[in-house]
């Protein structure tokens, strides 16, 4: 029994669909359900599970339940309903004088002292609402992501003439005074702070450092095109002009991509010019590490650097002949796996390869050596952002288990506020069948010991299930290099 | 340069959950009931970027709230508008024979019997059809009129003056209620309404006003919003005000008392008969915030029965025009919801000012009227200020500690969060002669907006 509908007027974000979707999916006799955006991607989802797909723009609602039966059928669409009805009408006071709930970004401006907003509306509309912040005074971090590239730049040309900070577009993580935004780990205070191009590098790097016992100031993302030639570092600029005014930062760390090189002039001169102390944290070739970048930032604070924790895993060898499988939440992590990898597996695969005839064809099939970042922009339009909803990539887990071209699989589990509640126990039970299967599973656990989660727990529980667990993403990548056995080998 | 403080609040527009996790750090979270904008996201993002746009809309608000309403005069239509023999003013953008509603039709069809142009409906019917005669928008000469707006040459009219702006508008005086021309009725004892209003009560007026001190609208506009009224539905305390100015000098001005009498007893029965001093005040406010280039601000909106009008600040006279609303309320005697004609009337100018339906929450009097309730009133004008550029201090509100009316009705805002303005109304009839059948609440369609907000975006000047 199927029932397949096309709402319109309604809009819900993401994450409360995901949500729908799982209550309605929870609902007795259901086989597939999915409550989306009727986004192209969740179309083609729901196509993909045998749904008969309408015609639907993605401003309209997809709702698409199988069921054993009529009734449960009848009782699934009534549970969305609800469900939607209740994430649409949030509570709110309605007594004299009580303002409703603000429909804008200045209109929630007006009702509180803000300074900042966090704009994740979908990136074709992004832009407006984060004008909107410049406009009520706020600096707006913008976590969405495919905002067109000619809008970010006219973006922050207009923060800079209200002296605003523009934190992205697609900035995954900030932290102000100890407030993280998006996904952010719990860091201590201290006196370091970052300027980051790259989401998942900046979180990586404050878990080293708060690893170490070195606490963080701010961390202002800028987003991964900040320092391209067309938007010149412009938030750059601003960022690091803030933390030279800043009297808690007494360090700075720029984290990013090599820049293009006119930027990269244009950007190390006006470090040069401030009071405060500039380090540059470039990813790249030949270029340190975050680990290693982590080990310098302690020791510039005053700091003493220790190696990060691991924990061994149950298999010690990969499956002979087996290609090297990474499968990644974070853009910066894959990125620095891969380079790891490919200095001495040459070819890595994947969606954001590191050289232009490395990619990966559209269905993302593995090649050989292969790493997936589950968190590029072309994957999550009108999806949640893969630390939130690990589902698509745990499939794609079972599916690497089951290709004997697999030989070890590298993983990402990022931890921090906003990100999934409990992620070791999402992946336990696949980690333990990859293990059963003979399978090296590796993680690189990015986390704070004050986290939410608990990173005591989380490594626990993942160790327990037969992981190797790294708190160093470039030493996990190493040992997965390291666990790759040779066609033969296993018989030697 | 903004300096990097713990936030103390955070907005948060999109995905919940980052939400939550601010609360979780106990900070306070200020979070937008977001929704997808209407119209096209290319044009808002030109519009939303254009660095005039802040500035443009602060000057706007400027000068609506700097504009001045004196009463300097009344005088007939052909005087003071220029009015020839044939030419005709009515409500909202412009509309033709064939497309204009029963309402319209029906006052049309008593100006002309009321002007001498036909002697019976039927042949003013004809020569409308025949084109014998021509109209016009109000607006298009900075006039304004309530339901059917219609205007002849021989209908009297206050003239209203600004003069920080030096601008002038006009609007006819006000009839009452049940059955009058501008809800489309026109009877026998519509018309002869009509020549005691020409021949007695116009030329009194405008002795009382010329002897002396022009009258301070806006003042009265300033106590009436304290004392209940909201100016475009209610407008009990602003008409005996208005009479409290003008009385001495009606008795004073020499003419017979049972003229004075039947005057003040025709003027302090209407309670409405202060909308026509209100509206033309309030279009002076809009028509000051007019051609400012990059302004996104509405400087009208009006509807004539078929159609819904608006006009911006940065895009001149054009008109955006979509098909009007029906308003839903409490109806008249026997009336229901079938009966009413579609949105009518210029009157929608005390919303575009800022007061009337924006300003419901000063009226919790009438907001049964409306088919409204006290709590709805309050939200209404809050949510309000979400769509507007700024307030009005000189419009204050009690029962909001005093906060000015929600002033500025910006295009963007409307758009992007899908709140249309709301505007308090009287229903006329769908069929021409009938008369009003009751009043409600009504929005305007948001095709206007989405068309403004196109035009808007043509006339960004390139980067």
């Amino acid at each position: 029994m199927r029932h397949v509908s096309v709402r319109r007027g309604s809009y819900v974000d993401s994450v409360t669909l995901m949500q729908v979707s799982r209550r309605v999916s929870a609902c007795d006799g259901v086989t597939s359900a999915l409550v989306a955006m009727a986004t192209d991607l969740n179309l083609e989802l729901a196509a993909g599970l045998g749904f008969d797909v309408p015609a639907a723009s993605p401003n309209e609602m997809l709702l698409a339940v199988d069921a054993h039966s009529d009734d449960a059928l009848t009782a699934a669409v009534a549970e969305a309903d609800a469900a939607l009805a209740e994430a649409s009408h949030p509570a709110v006071g309605t007594g004299l004088g009580s303002a409703p709930p603000p429909v804008t970004v200045r209109a929630a401006a007006a009702r509180t002292n803000a300074t900042v907003a966090l704009v994740s509306t979908p990136g074709q509309h992004a832009f407006a609402d984060a004008v909107d912040a410049l406009d009520a005074g706020l600096h707006p971090m913008v976590f969405s992501d495919n905002v067109p590239l000619d809008q970010e730049v006219a973006l922050k040309d207009y923060a800079a003439r209200d002296g605003l900070l523009v934190m992205g577009p697609d900035c995954g993580t900030a932290v102000l005074g100890g407030v993280g935004l998006g996904f952010a780990n719990v860091v201590r205070p201290g006196p370091v702070g970052l300027v980051a191009a790259s989401g998942t590098g900046a979180q990586h790097l404050m878990a080293l450092l708060d690893g170490a016992g070195t606490g963080i100031s701010h961390c202002l993302g800028v987003g991964g095109r900040d320092l391209t030639e067309q938007v010149a570092g412009r938030s750059t600029l601003r960022a690091l002009d803030l933390l030279d005014e800043d009297g808690a930062t007494s360090l700075v760390v720029v984290v990013s991509k090599p820049p293009a090189a006119a930027v990269a002039e244009e950007v190390r001169r006006h470090a040069a010019s401030l009071r405060t102390p500039v380090l540059f944290a470039l990813l790249g070739p030949g270029r340190p590490d975050l680990t290693e970048t982590a080990a310098a930032v302690v020791e510039a604070a005053g700091g003493t650097w220790v190696a990060p924790e691991h924990w061994s895993g149950a298999v010690a060898a990969g499956r002979p002949g087996g290609h090297l499988r990474g499968l990644f939440t974070g853009g910066t992590l894959c990125d620095e796996a891969m380079l790891v990898a490919s200095a001495s597996l040459g070819r890595v695969a994947s969606n954001i390869p590191l050289d232009p005839g490395w990619a990966l064809a559209e269905d993302l099939a593995s090649e050989g050596h292969t790493m997936v970042d589950f968190g590029d922009d072309r994957l999550t339009r009108g999806r949640p952002h893969p630390m939130i909803d690990g589902s698509v990539r745990l499939e794609r887990l079972r599916a690497e288990i089951d290709d004997p071209g697999c030989g070890v699989l590298l993983l990402d589990v990022v931890l921090g506020l906003a990100a999934a509640p409990d992620p070791a126990a999402d992946l336990a039970g696949t980690v333990r069948a990859a293990t059963a299967a003979g399978l090296p599973v590796v993680v690189s656990l990015v986390g704070t010991r004050d986290d939410p989660q608990g990173l005591r727990q989380q490594a626990a529980r993942l160790s327990d299930a037969g992981a190797w667990v790294f708190r160093s993403n470039a030493a996990a990548s190493r040992r997965a290099v390291d666990l790759l056995t040779p066609a033969g080998a296993a018989d030697a | 340069m903004r300096s990097l403080t713990t936030p103390p609040a955070v907005v948060t527009a999109g995905a919940s959950m980052f939400a939550d996790s601010l609360t979780a750090q106990g900070v306070e979270v200020s979070a937008v009931r977001w929704q997808p904008p209407a119209g096209d996201a290319g044009s808002l993002a030109t519009v939303m970027g254009d660095p005039r746009r802040r500035a443009a809309n602060a000057s706007a608000l400027e000068a609506m709230l700097g504009a001045q309403a004196h009463l300097v005069d009344v005088q007939p239509a052909a005087e003071a508008l220029g009015l020839e023999r044939g030419q005709l003013l009515h409500a909202g953008p412009p509309v033709s024979w064939d497309q204009a509603s029963g309402p319209m039709r029906g006052a049309l069809v008593g100006a002309l019997l009321l002007e001498g142009l036909a002697d019976s409906p039927e042949a003013a019917e004809r020569a409308l059809a025949h084109g014998d005669v021509t109209w016009e928008p109000c607006h298009s000469r900075g006039a304004v009129g309530p339901m059917a707006g219609v205007v002849s040459p021989s209908m009297w009219v206050f003239c209203l003056r600004d003069e920080a702006h030096h601008a002038t508008s006009w609007c006819s005086l006000n009839e009452g209620l049940g059955k009058v021309l501008r809800y489309g009725a026109y009877g026998v004892e519509v018309i002869e309404r009509l020549h005691w209003m020409s021949e007695v009560l116009g030329p009194l007026l405008q002795r009382a006003v010329r002897a002396a001190e022009p009258v301070d609208v806006r003042a009265i506009i300033s106590q009436m919003v304290q004392m209940g009224d909201e100016g475009h539905n209610r407008n009990r305390a602003g008409t005996l005000m208005f009479l409290r100015e003008v009385l001495p000098a009606m008795i004073d001005s020499g003419l017979p008392t049972s003229d004075v009498a039947e005057a003040v007893r025709f003027v302090s029965g209407n309670d409405h008969f202060f909308l026509n001093l209100v509206m033309p005040a309030c279009k002076l406010s809009c028509a000051a915030a007019a051609d400012i280039p990059g302004s996104t601000v509405v400087t009208a909106m009006a509807r004539n029965g078929t159609d819904f009008g608006i006009t911006t600040s940065g895009t001149g006279d054009t008109w955006f025009t979509a098909p009007a609303n029906t308003p839903e309320g409490l109806f008249l005697g026997g009336y229901g919801p079938q009966d009413a004609n579609p949105d009518i009337g210029d009157s929608a100018i005390t919303e575009t000012a800022g007061i009337g339906g924006l300003s419901m929450a000063t009226a919790p009097a009438i907001v049964r009227f409306v088919g409204g309730s006290v709590p709805d009133a309050l939200a209404t004008t809050q949510r309000m200020y979400d769509i507007t550029v700024g307030e009005n201090p000189a419009f204050a509100i009690p029962i909001l500690e005093f906060r000015g009316a929600p002033t500025g009705i910006d295009v963007t805002s409307v758009v992007r969060s899908g709140v249309l303005p709301q505007i308090n109304t009287g229903m006329a009839g769908r069929v021409a002669g009938t008369g009003q059948v009751g009043a409600g609440l009504v929005t305007p369609p948001m095709g206007c907006f989405t068309q403004a907000l196109d035009a808007l975006a043509a006339a960004v000047p390139p980067a």
